[in-house]
């Protein structure tokens, strides 16, 4: 092979990393200098001359002296309250669009009332992240506003302020709440977080899209069996066998693929054991591949992509791609925006027929305020965080975004005025003893991730529901094995 | 005189000595010894000596990311290397308003990574998307890009040539380095297009090349916006779980920065024994001029 010559450095590394810079200062048109060429030195320059002594050790300490006192005005900055004479108490919140700007008018009002606390609100993305780093870093918000599933991996993370008896000297107690959300909020005996919204959930059905026999919640199915049976009479293909329109599908929407067990009877956590491939678990897992398998898994995968975003017209429920779909009490919310003609209908999700026990089971979640630990103002913070769980407060920030409420104490006209026409379902299948949550452990996302990977595993084919349980838990007995011995200390 | 020249060059030269300190030097240092130890964060750090790289032997996920990403490299990094010298051999030719041509096929690689996702969740959508549009306009059965697992790693082999735009600019600077002579004397001995180009151009452009595909293969081996954007949680069924995502989920969702530090230095070990290794397998392959 013809190749040039001229005179050039010895060895392919030398090589590499000259025509390295050669041609990025061609590509960019930056002119490289030789190493042997000659400057800003002197020509006479020799290393000697120019030592690391104390003298230059002392310039670079003033540049440094320098960027400290640069960082520290900047931090005094930053630390100077937003209102004279006030205690300002900064306030994270997740919330961005009308939910965050509903928070805000309550901010707003809880400010106007006081002459000695000063709310600052921003809402703030990746606020999980955000936040734990913060609280390492010693500089945390005053307030956080997250979601209960954090409560404790924060908590065993010692990420947390303990409200146990600030709540009790300021009145807030166990007696003011729904017995689940209470204990969404409690981890090993101790109060970690106070309510801002939460929700349950229930099946949404169109009336349009189910035959007449089925077009009220005294008459659609109450079983899962039921249940199959409406979605083999109202899906439909093509004449190409495409998908057209899905009765139910287990992966829509798709956000509490760790609950399938739970409206079979399964349970992911016992006590201080992992209990994923339960009886109970797999026949919930068999079931969920069961409609891979009716639709064919591919099919499913292919309609699906075509789903709009959940606050969307394109949404699937709204759009008309699915009869039926498990979503929160905010979903009428949605509705009114994207949809406000269509007509449908709330009821419990089915159980399975042979345990009626498993009636009125609903999954709950729920936005919280906590008190990162290391927070500068506690007590105003906490301040704050109690007029939020003021009736008329939660009220009315709860009817804004279209949730129920977690207080014990519900007023008539919160359910005669809100916007969802279910608000009792609702707020009934959250008092139910059916109702669920994640499981309190503080290894929940690594939990929640691995049961998110069995659902994939099963509704794209790769796996059945038994190898795909059994594998998840092998792999979350070891892990949870190095976080009692790593984060928790117990081993 | 010339101390106090020294003094002077330490001063200005400090602002940077500090910040390599503090935002480089240091975190690599304390990366190491995290590597070492269990460290939640908010907890002081204990030191567990190898259990974390013995973890990371046995860890199905860990091994699963790497091949992930093995996988990823194998595909973008040729792929891309083919897309960026055929659009750089198109764009070295002399044809009118090739400034224009130029600039329009570098913009896409200007675009940021994140938007770059959301874009291409719509053009490879299995519905509405432009890709199987086209599929449906020659009743053509169309992959499932996004929800396949089979596709979803080639879905993004093929995103990665979105930003191929970079290393073309390199091509093209190394292109125009070719000197006319080797042309034309080849012309003299009766070749054609495809004889000059394959004894002429790719041995002459051989040194950008392996600067190209070695400054690819880091970057590839590090891919993360894109599918984090994507696909998130490596959906489907961890196809597009890759080594950083592992990493980033392992130190700010599961709180094991300890864990996450040790995945980190196995990349930079991994990063260089292939970097040694494309060097040493281009000693026979890659010409410099001067050899």
């Amino acid at each position: 092979m013809t190749v040039l010559t001229s005179g050039c450095p010895a060895t392919t590394d030398s090589h590499f990393f000259g025509w390295a810079s050669n041609i990025y200062s061609r590509a960019y048109s930056v002119r490289i200098p030789e190493a042997n060429e000659d400057l800003l030195l002197p020509t006479n320059y020799r290393r000697a001359d120019y030592p690391l002594n104390r003298a230059t050790i002392a310039a670079v300490l003033v540049g440094a002296v320098v960027v400290a006192i640069a960082l520290q005005q900047s931090e005094n900055a930053v630390k100077r309250p937003a209102v004279p004479n006030k205690v300002t108490v900064v306030y994270w919140e997740k919330w961005t669009g009308s939910e965050g700007e509903e928070m805000r008018k309550v901010v707003d009002a809880f400010n106007r009332t006081q002459n000695r606390i000063f709310v600052r609100y921003l809402s703030i993305s990746g606020i999980n992240d955000k936040t734990m780093l913060a609280t390492a870093g010693g500089n945390p918000p005053d307030v956080a506003g997250l979601w209960a599933e954090q409560v404790t991996q924060f908590a065993d993370a010692n990420a947390l302020t303990d409200l146990t008896e600030v709540a009790k000297q300021n009145g807030v107690a166990q007696s003011n709440y729904i017995a689940s959300y209470w204990d969404m909020l409690t981890y090993k005996d101790r109060l970690w977080a106070l309510p801002s919204t939460p929700a349950s959930t229930a099946l949404h059905v169109r009336r349009d899209l189910v035959p007449p026999e089925y077009r009220s919640p005294e008459t659609f199915p109450r079983t899962i069996e039921g249940l199959d049976a409406l979605v083999a009479k109202v899906s439909k293909k093509d004449a190409s066998g495409k998908l057209q329109l899905a009765g139910f599908l287990p992966s829509e929407p798709g956000w509490w693929n760790w609950a399938w067990g739970y409206w079979f009877g399964g349970k992911l956590v016992d006590g201080n054991k992992l209990t994923i491939n339960t009886p109970e678990n797999l026949r919930a897992y068999e079931w969920v591949g069961s409609y891979a398998k009716r639709f064919g898994s591919q099919e499913v995968q292919n309609f699906q992509s075509g789903f709009g975003g959940f606050a969307s017209p394109q949404d699937a429920f709204m759009s008309g791609k699915v009869s039926t779909v498990l979503q929160g009490v905010y979903k009428s919310n949605y509705i009114k925006i994207y949809k406000p003609e269509l007509d449908w209908f709330a009821t419990p999700f089915p159980h399975p027929a042979n345990r009626p026990d498993l009636a009125n089971r609903s999954v709950l979640g729920m936005d919280v305020l906590m008190i990162p630990h290391g927070a500068k103002h506690v007590p105003e913070a906490f301040e704050f965080i109690k007029y939020v769980q003021r009736q008329d407060v939660m009220e009315a920030l709860c009817m804004a975004h279209g949730k129920n409420s977690p207080l014990a104490k519900v007023s008539d006209y919160f359910l005669a005025h809100h916007s969802n026409k279910f608000i009792k379902l609702f707020d009934q299948l959250a008092r139910s003893p059916g109702a669920f949550a994640a499981p309190k452990i503080g290894m929940i996302a690594q939990i929640t991730q691995e049961m998110g990977n069995v659902f994939q595993e099963i509704n794209t084919g790769q796996k059945p529901a038994k190898a795909a349980l059994q594998d998840a838990q092998v792999r979350l007995d070891s892990e949870w094995d190095t976080y009692q011995t790593q984060i928790l200390g117990e081993k | 005189m010339k101390h106090r020249d020294a003094r002077i060059g330490w001063l200005f030269a400090s602002p940077w000595i500090i910040g390599f300190c503090l935002f480089l030097a240091y975190p690599l240092i304390a990366s190491l010894y995290y590597s070492f130890t269990s460290y939640s964060v908010l907890k002081p750090a204990q030191l567990v000596g190898i259990a974390n790289y013995q973890e990371l032997v046995q860890d199905s996920v860990f091994l699963l990311a790497l091949k992930n990403t093995i996988f990823y490299v194998l595909g973008a990094v040729p792929l891309g290397t083919v897309v960026a010298i055929a659009l750089a051999l198109l764009l070295n030719t002399k044809v009118r308003g090739m400034a224009f041509y130029r600039t329009l096929f570098f913009l896409p690689s200007l675009v940021p990574m994140v938007a770059l996702g959301t874009l291409f969740l719509w053009v490879f959508n299995g519905d509405y998307g432009f890709i199987n549009q086209g599929f449906a306009a020659l009743h053509l059965s169309p992959p499932n890009w996004l929800g396949d697992p089979a596709w979803s790693k080639w879905t993004l082999i093929l995103i990665s040539t979105w930003g191929s735009g970079q290393s073309m600019v390199i091509y093209l600077a190394g292109l125009q380095d070719v000197p006319i002579s080797l042309y034309e004397a080849a012309e003299l001995d009766g070749a054609k297009l495809w004889a000059k180009t394959r004894f002429v151009t790719l041995p002459m452009i051989s040194p950008v090349i392996l600067f190209n595909g070695v400054m690819g293969m880091i970057g590839a081996l590090q891919v993360f916006a894109v599918p984090y954007v994507m696909f998130p949680g490596g959906a489907p069924a961890r196809s597009t779980y890759f080594f950083a995502s592992y990493l980033y989920d392992n130190a700010f969702l599961f709180q094991r920065m300890g864990y996450a530090s040790a995945m980190g230095w196995v990349m930079f070990l991994i990063t260089l024994a292939l970097t040694g290794l494309s060097l040493r397998i281009s000693e026979r392959h890659v010409h410099y001029e001067g050899s």
